[in-house]
């Protein structure tokens, strides 16, 4: 009789673990517009989670977002507290040393530079996002980089005159450009990464498998352009 | 919240606020105001109970203890805040997952580490993959509380040793004279009358940790900082009540919250460091003294 207790335990458990399986939890950032943010009714909203649910419904998984700071969003996935990051996250080579990326979801989107007025872009101060290739970039061209825990401040370091200009993706930028008449994109755009991926653990091949077979899916049947068109008017949808 | 404001674009300026007041985001902005004060409601005392057992490993007479005390004490106030946070509360919850791993799944064949990820059988996640958000926040916060009064409990210990010593060392005399061994000289005797030593430097973590609730969001959990700067930034036409920079309002109500905490906490500790004098061989004592003659 003792013997049997500890079976039905373990069964119970391979059965739990079997449903836990199922669902798998979406890390983002939540303030990144269009692409992840938090909408007025708190909830996440914007191309990734839009995206994500997609590969969600046909790879059938259960989805859960989370939001993370941008900071420590990779530690996060790789210490298991959330499955796959879904954060307009551009595929690099450092990264992908790291985690590893789906096939991409969102093309190789040009970065621009963003100011009140003319700078000249080589010796400014130039405010970027911590931990993004557009700070990378700017610490490699000579410019002087002040980085931002957030975008949002990133841009508002160029209103209040902290900063010269703000470097970010263009598609971030437009909207905010398009809708105030103090900025304007400076100087000619710059390709950076190889397009944003969703981001897994580098163990998690099994999960990686469904995500790539779903986004190839949703390429191919044109769900991705609708969704592209749907967020970003001024990206090509058909990269 | 309101019926009239399913339409936010074509509201007045007073139907707009009142709408955009009471919006989902809002609402759990409000929230976070609770969730602030219970965090400091818990974390206070467990950090004071690190503190006190610090202070007490540091003065122990077995030197294994007391080398425990002393490393804790030094390594803990030395590491900077926010190292402290990205690190602790993951390699706690790593240490979690992996005893538990170890006596849930003993069968498993893989490594736990693999390159950069730290991979444990699914039973033994915590809190479970399937379980609801709202366990996930909670873990979140518990972890949050844990690692707050390790970092803080190091502060305290270093404050409540040099409250200990400050207790005159006649009064200890006196006690072994009456026969008390040295726990009960240090429970009777000690003990009742450091605190009015340690209440400067204990007041002054306080309102250190007050402030300390921001680095909450480096661990998942949304606090009053972290809403009024998500609120607060530009909005552009993609939400629905689309705004300018309003991050100084927001920080404006923030820095109302704060001071209001500070004074009602200034007057908590006055009236704490008067009870606590009464009776002690201190300048504050012998007025209170005087005052009663």
């Amino acid at each position: 009789m003792n013997y049997l207790l500890p079976a039905a335990a373990a069964l119970a458990l391979t059965a739990t673990s079997a449903l836990a399986q199922e669902v798998v939890r979406m890390g983002t950032e939540g303030a990144y517009p269009p692409y992840n943010f938090i909408n007025d009714a708190n909830e996440v909203d914007g191309y990734d989670i839009d995206i994500g649910n997609e590969v969600c419904a046909r790879a059938e998984l259960t989805c859960e977002w989370v939001t993370n700071d941008w900071d420590s969003i990779i530690p996060n996935l790789v210490s298991g507290n959330y499955d796959t990051i879904v954060a307009g996250m551009s595929i690099t080579d450092e990264r992908d040393e790291v985690i590893d990326f789906s096939v991409p979801y969102f093309p190789a989107d040009p970065s621009a530079y963003a100011s009140m007025g003319e700078v000249d872009v080589a010796s400014a101060v130039i405010a970027a996002q911590t931990g993004t290739i557009q700070a990378s970039h700017v610490a490699e061209t000579g410019a002087t980089l002040v980085e931002f825990a957030t975008p949002d401040e990133a841009v508002a370091a160029v209103r209040n005159g902290e900063v010269d200009a703000v470097f970010a993706d263009k598609a971030f930028l437009q909207p905010i450009v398009d809708e105030d008449a103090d900025l304007s994109f400076l100087g000619e755009d710059v390709v950076l990464g190889d397009g944003m991926g969703i981001g897994m653990r580098e163990s998690d091949a099994e999960l990686k498998e469904k995500i790539d077979a779903a986004l190839t899916a949703m390429k191919e049947d044109g769900k991705m352009a609708e969704l592209l068109a749907k967020w970003f008017p001024e990206v090509d949808p058909n990269f | 919240m309101f019926e009239f404001c399913s339409d936010p674009s074509a509201l007045g300026d007073l139907h707009w606020m009142a709408c955009y007041l009471t919006t989902g985001k809002h609402i759990a902005f409000y929230w976070s105001f609770g969730t602030v004060l219970l965090l400091l409601a818990v974390t206070a005392p467990a950090a004071l109970a690190f503190g006190f057992a610090g202070a007490m490993a540091s003065r122990a007479r077995i030197a294994p203890v007391r080398w425990i005390g002393t490393a804790y004490t030094s390594m803990v106030r030395g590491v900077p805040d926010i190292i402290f946070f990205l690190f602790v509360p993951i390699a706690l919850d790593q240490l979690f997952e992996w005893l538990r791993h170890k006596t849930i799944c003993p069968d498993w064949d893989q490594p736990v580490r693999q390159g950069n990820d730290f991979v444990v059988c699914a039973a033994a996640k915590l809190p479970q993959s399937s379980a609801p958000q709202w366990i996930h926040e909670s873990y979140g916060f518990a972890l949050a509380v844990l690692a707050f009064a390790i970092v803080f409990g190091a502060f305290a210990a270093n404050v409540l040793s040099g409250a200990m010593k400050a207790v005159p060392r006649a009064q200890m005399e006196t006690a072994e004279a009456y026969g008390m061994t040295h726990g009960q000289a240090f429970w009777r005797i000690m003990v009742p009358q450091m605190w009015v030593y340690a209440l400067p430097g204990l007041s002054n973590l306080w309102q250190i940790l007050v402030k300390a609730t921001p680095l909450l969001f480096l661990l998942g959990v949304e606090d009053i900082v972290y809403w009024a700067r998500e609120l607060g930034g530009s909005k552009t036409s993609t939400f629905a009540y689309p705004h300018p920079d309003w991050r100084i309002w927001y920080f404006l109500a923030l820095l109302v919250f704060y001071l209001l905490l500070t004074s009602v906490s200034e007057r908590v500790f006055a009236r704490l460091a008067r009870r606590l004098s009464h009776g002690q061989a201190t300048a504050a004592g012998e007025k209170l003294r005087k005052a009663a003659a």
